[in-house]
């Protein structure tokens, strides 16, 4: 299952890594300030549910991949590494979330 | 060419070292019939396994000059070039029992965790099942069927390296058949032996087994496929 989770949020971050890249090359074309970066995405559903998802599947994708390097490479095993890794994953979760919605709402 | 062969072999188990040989070159001559010369005619203490000598066995491989090989279907003049000498040790990722002659029980007893077997069902099929040559699920099969367990891949690849719980290619490969296979009736219990961190999802796709099968099979691919159903097992 994770397994499967991961693979499938890899293909949602190969999207959203290539939107999230040609969207900064283009807006920063002729230079951007801050203020006008947060002009934009306030109030922007759209750019708040894409982003979303892309803070989701991070959330997923990088514990998981982090759990089989730990696994692989150290003898870190079984529950405690699974308790590190899914505080981890709730981490990255609630720091992800917590950015979009500050270039969403604040 | 040189008419003498120089020959390092290892001897011990775990422990141990090359023992230097000499033997007399021979045009055609394959690495088994070095390792017999060198037996018979110079130390009849050396261990080594063998059985078929034409490649139908997979008993006798090796280690030969850093790469897994069967050594019946393998002539020195393919591996030694010039003066160079032969080194030959055992298969990587066994336990050696002594010199070059290892433990393959656990490698075995992984394609029976792997669920590596036939399931005819608890109630046999009243006839023969028909399966046309040119269905997926029996090419898919037929792609890696040939496999005799000669154990090459298995020592070939840096997964089981590092991760002796790895069920490995050899038995992944198997297990591949079996789940192509529309007769079979153990399919829930073969998906549950190879879908775990130590099963399919640990290979890295190195090709190591794919490069060094001596039967050309290409157990990545039948790993690749088994990673494939995952997505359609999960969504059960």
């Amino acid at each position: 299952m994770l397994f499967v989770a991961q693979r499938t949020t890899a293909f949602v971050l190969a999207l959203a890594v290539a939107v999230h890249l040609a969207t900064i090359l283009y807006a920063v074309r002729g230079g951007l300030t801050a203020a006008d970066i947060l002009a934009r995405t306030h109030g922007n559903l759209a750019f708040a549910l894409f982003y979303g998802v892309f803070v989701i599947a991070v959330a997923i994708h990088a514990p998981i991949g982090l759990r089989n390097v730990l696994r692989e490479w150290t003898p870190w095993r079984g529950r405690p590494l699974d308790l590190a890794l899914l505080a981890f994953a709730l981490m990255l979760l609630a720091l992800g979330l917590r950015a979009v919605f500050a270039v969403y709402a604040a | 060419m040189s008419d003498v062969l120089g020959v390092d072999i290892w001897r011990g188990t775990e422990q141990g070292q090359f023992q230097a040989f000499a033997i007399p070159r021979r045009q055609h001559q394959t690495v088994l019939d070095v390792v017999t010369e060198i037996q018979r005619e110079h130390d009849p203490s050396l261990s080594y396994r063998f059985a078929c000598r034409v490649g139908m066995c997979g008993s006798c491989a090796m280690v030969v000059n850093g790469r897994p090989r069967w050594t019946c279907r393998t002539r020195v003049n393919d591996v030694v070039a010039g003066d160079e000498r032969l080194r030959l040790g055992p298969l990587r990722n066994f336990r050696v029992v002594k010199d070059l002659a290892v433990e393959m029980t656990d490698f075995f007893d992984k394609w029976t965790a792997a669920h590596g077997y036939f399931e005819p069902g608890a109630t046999p099929e009243k006839d023969f099942a028909v399966v046309p040559p040119q269905t997926k699920e029996r090419q898919a099969a037929d792609a890696g069927i040939e496999c005799i367990g000669c154990g090459v891949c298995y020592s070939a690849c840096d997964v089981v390296a590092w991760n002796e719980d790895y069920l490995g290619p050899a038995a992944l490969n198997r297990a591949w058949t079996l789940v192509n296979d529309v007769r079979d009736r153990g399919q829930s219990a073969r998906r549950s032996a190879v879908s775990h961190s130590n099963g399919c999802q640990a290979c890295h796709t190195h090709m190591s087994c794919t490069r060094f099968c001596p039967k050309g099979i290409e157990p990545t691919y039948a790993i690749a496929g088994l990673k494939r159903a995952l997505f359609g097992w999960a969504a059960r």
